[in-house]
């Protein structure tokens, strides 16, 4: 029993250790003091991805990197920066993959044009089935 | 007109199959790398993580000899993996520079004393500003900097054998 409990051991003590034993910045946990501030910078974290679990916002997430991405995020909100200035230095160091809300470009362009297509496909389509029913 | 039809299905079915064996085949690539390769360093301002050597300074970066800046921290463990190669490469005359993230000083030279030290300067990043200014993701990477003092390669991950002449070749050609 013993013996095979010794991998599970260290597997947990292998998962243990793969975080900083440093407690995280203060702002990581903290909302802003400012409720305006920290409505804005909420707004954000909620757009912005989470490098280590993608998928996830900073906003959810608990690992380590998130935590001082937000505490990052209120620091430059409550320093007086706009949203937007937040988003352009992320995405300058990450490329457009750390936000969830995609600039429009060459290669997002199909996302906004192609629900008018298929919906300009449909009217067209509904159109010639209803003018045969008529007739 | 129909004949043709009857087929349709079939052919739906090996679209999806060919989708789904280029996904086991070849699976998506889930690793985000740096925009900031081609630009220079982003200023940093790093505090020494131990007494006998100074921290990172962009303002007093030394130019005219292309560097590696390493981003790891002794908490990590694919960072006790990288540590031989490291040590060749200083070996073979590289000057290695280092981002400790968020480490304590003790934790950091019971690291170097038991993996060997390769670092010229060591940076303390409590916070990791310095890894978000440089739009590393994680544990352990490399950036390869050139004589001038612009990024100009990204290792994400630990340095595997195979990657020191790689890592070289990038460096000769930072001159």
């Amino acid at each position: 029993m013993r013996r095979a409990l010794v991998p599970l051991v260290l597997v947990l003590a292998g998962a243990a250790q793969a975080d900083s034993t440093l407690p995280a910045s203060p702002l990581a946990y903290t909302q802003l003091a400012d409720p305006d501030q920290e409505a804005q910078a909420k707004a954000l974290m909620e757009t912005l991805r989470c490098l280590v679990c993608q998928g996830q916002s900073i906003a959810d997430s608990d690992a380590d990197m998130a935590g001082e991405m937000r505490a990052l995020v209120r620091q430059r909100i409550a320093a007086g920066e706009r949203p937007a200035q937040v988003r352009k230095w992320l995405i300058e160091r990450y490329g457009d993959y750390v936000t969830y809300d995609p600039p429009l470009s060459w290669v997002t362009a199909p996302l906004w044009i192609m629900p008018l297509l298929l919906l300009g496909l449909g009217v067209l389509l509904a159109r010639r089935l209803f003018q045969r029913r008529a007739a | 007109m129909k004949k043709l039809l009857i087929w349709l299905p079939l052919a739906l079915f090996l679209l999806v199959f060919a989708l789904v064996v280029n996904g086991l085949i070849e699976p998506s690539d889930r690793i985000v790398r740096s925009a900031m390769v081609g630009k220079p360093l982003p200023a940093l301002h790093l505090p020494p993580m131990l007494a006998d050597r100074p921290g990172i300074d962009t303002k007093t970066w030394p130019k005219g000899k292309p560097r590696l800046l390493n981003v790891f921290a002794s908490w990590c463990i694919p960072c006790v993996a990288e540590a031989p190669q490291l040590m060749k490469l200083k070996a073979a005359g590289v000057q290695i520079d280092a981002i400790a993230v968020r480490d304590t000083n003790p934790d950091v030279l019971a690291f170097l004393a038991r993996n060997g030290d390769p670092y010229a300067r060591i940076g303390d990043d409590r916070a990791m500003r310095a890894q978000l200014s440089l739009g590393s993701s994680g544990v352990p990477e490399t950036f390869v900097i050139d004589s001038r003092g612009v990024i100009v390669d990204q290792h994400v991950g630990d340095i595997r054998e195979e990657d020191v002449p790689k890592l070289l070749a990038a460096l000769e050609k930072a001159k």
